[in-house]
């Protein structure tokens, strides 16, 4: 089903287990995933930073009809998440009562497990907000 | 550029079609285009399909159908823009005619949805979405649309009535399409019990899954005119893409692409949007008929869902949205949808739309097609 070659879950890594995103030097915006062009500069010059782990809910839903790799999940909060460093993200909100997940919600990201492919014999780990204390 | 009609249309019933193959599908489709526009051979073709790959483990389409229609060896490219891809098919065969690079040429869009699984199906049209940074976190279209509905509803006080409204008036004029998949009349009570998807979408605020196929054939006016066919004239075509993951918008209730692809496609034809006299529109989620009228500029930004249940996108309303019953009730399958988009306005200004479907005094329409969660959006406008 899913591609599960390792290549590509290793190169996704530093965004996935570290939140690495990058920021432009000229402007100062930060993009995540990290871009290597800026819109409407190619020759634009980046630098890596961490996001904070914090972050509040622009919007969510609850997913009760999941895609494959996350049939058995189902149902799970998810949402879009600003950062304080203006970066908009997707991520589920775990620990959570799901009827308790509105807009405007303080959230901070944890390290987790997000599913297995078991034909292949691989875990995803990623980024996962949770609700902050 | 030449001057560009639509000389013929075709479509497939939309529906569970488990008889019927891939191939079959597009060639009912393109056959009888062929036929109603009188031709039995064109010069180039195209073909709009989202994710064959996925859904029948079929790439290399061009050549497929085109070995199957009987046309080899003419041209025959696939067009992918996900959910949008039947329309950007027309645009191409449209700039492929207007260029003088061809005089005849078919647009078709296909796709078969139900020989996988739910669960691969929702996965199948995530891979519209950032497949990386939302699909992997769980993603789906319905929950994508849900968290623009959320944004919207928070901002403009949008209810979960006024979406129903939209699923109700779609599915009363999908009851008088005998091509429509679901021809049966809902209400808003129905809606609003009907399990939840992913809040605040309810099924019945989706879009089904669907197979089937859609052709049309275009020509350079003057050869339309020779050929005895009512012509129709494509007089604005417009695409634009925008952030393919939703989260990147600074405001999520807001289609970028399907502004720009709308101002564009007005500005080909000289024209305001209040000149057109109906639409339809990627209607895949409630939700989303609200958002694309908005940002056509049909509607202020907000005012959609009271429009809409005012009645005013009612056949006999003032701007008349989705008579051929829209994606919710008509069908979806996916990469035919912008095809047959097309079509409903064709037959709408030829006065050949079924029964009661039939507007009245109408010269212009405009079709809006879209991929994803607005990543992509292509706008067509016919005059008769």
């Amino acid at each position: 089903m899913a591609q599960t070659l390792s290549a590509r879950v290793w190169r996704e890594q530093p965004q996935r287990y570290r939140m690495v995103a990058n920021r432009c030097t000229r402007t100062g915006e930060v993009f995540f995933p990290p871009r290597i062009v800026a819109p409407g500069m190619l020759d634009a010059q980046f630098k890596d930073v961490e996001l904070s782990g914090e972050g509040k809910v622009v919007t969510f839903t609850i997913i009760r009809v999941a895609p494959a790799p996350y049939s058995d999940l189902a149902p799970y909060a998810l949402a879009v998440i600003e950062t304080p460093e203006k970066v908009r993200l997707t991520a589920q909100i775990g620990d959570v009562d799901l009827d308790q997940v509105g807009i405007g919600m303080k959230v901070r990201f944890e390290f987790r497990r997000l599913y297995e492919d078991n034909a292949a014999s691989v875990i995803y780990y990623g980024y996962k907000a949770v609700p902050a204390a | 550029m030449r001057d560009v009609a639509v000389i013929g249309v075709g479509m497939t019933q939309f529906g569970e079609l488990w008889e019927q193959s891939y191939r079959n599908l597009f060639v009912e489709a393109a056959a009888a285009a062929m036929r109603d526009a009188g031709v039995e051979k064109i010069d180039s073709m195209y073909v709009g399909c989202m994710s064959s790959g996925l859904f029948v483990g079929q790439e290399h389409v061009g050549s497929l159908m085109a070995d199957y229609l009987g046309v080899a060896p003419v041209p025959a490219v696939r067009v992918e823009s996900a959910c949008a891809s039947g329309g950007v098919a027309v645009r191409q065969a449209f700039i492929e005619v207007a260029s003088g690079m061809a005089d005849v040429v078919l647009a078709g869009g296909v796709e078969k949805m139900t020989d996988v699984d739910g669960a691969m199906a929702t996965y199948a049209l995530a891979t519209a979405a950032d497949a990386e940074y939302e699909g992997f976190q769980g993603a789906t279209f319905p929950g994508l649309y849900a968290m623009i509905a959320n944004a919207h509803m928070k901002k403009y006080k949008t209810t979960s009535e006024m979406l129903a409204q939209v699923a109700v008036k779609n599915h009363e004029n999908g009851s008088l399409n005998p091509f429509a998949q679901f021809q049966n009349r809902i209400t808003v009570k129905q809606v609003l019990a009907s399990t939840m998807i992913a809040d605040p979408l309810h099924i019945l605020d989706c879009s089904p899954v669907t197979d089937g196929a859609a052709a049309v054939i275009l020509a350079p006016v003057e050869l339309a005119e020779r050929l005895g066919k009512p012509p129709i004239r494509i007089i604005g075509s417009g695409m634009a893409t925008d952030t393919i993951a939703l989260h990147s918008r600074r405001d999520l209730t807001w289609l970028s692409a399907v502004e720009a692809a709308t101002k564009r496609a007005l500005e080909m034809a000289k024209l305001k949007i209040k000149d057109i006299d109906f639409a339809e529109v990627h209607d895949c989620f409630t939700i989303a008929e609200l958002t694309v009228l908005e940002a056509m500029g049909v509607y202020k930004r907000g005012h959609a869902g009271p429009a809409t249940k005012s009645g005013e996108t009612k056949r006999d309303g003032r701007f008349p949205v989705n008579p051929s019953g829209g994606l919710k009730s008509k069908g979806h399958p996916v990469g035919a949808t912008g095809v047959a988009q097309v079509i409903e306005i064709v037959k709408q200004l030829r006065g050949e739309a079924e029964g009661e479907r039939q507007l009245k005094n109408v010269k212009r329409g405009i079709a809006q097609n879209m991929g994803g969660s607005g990543g992509s959006s292509v706008v067509t406008i016919l005059e008769a």
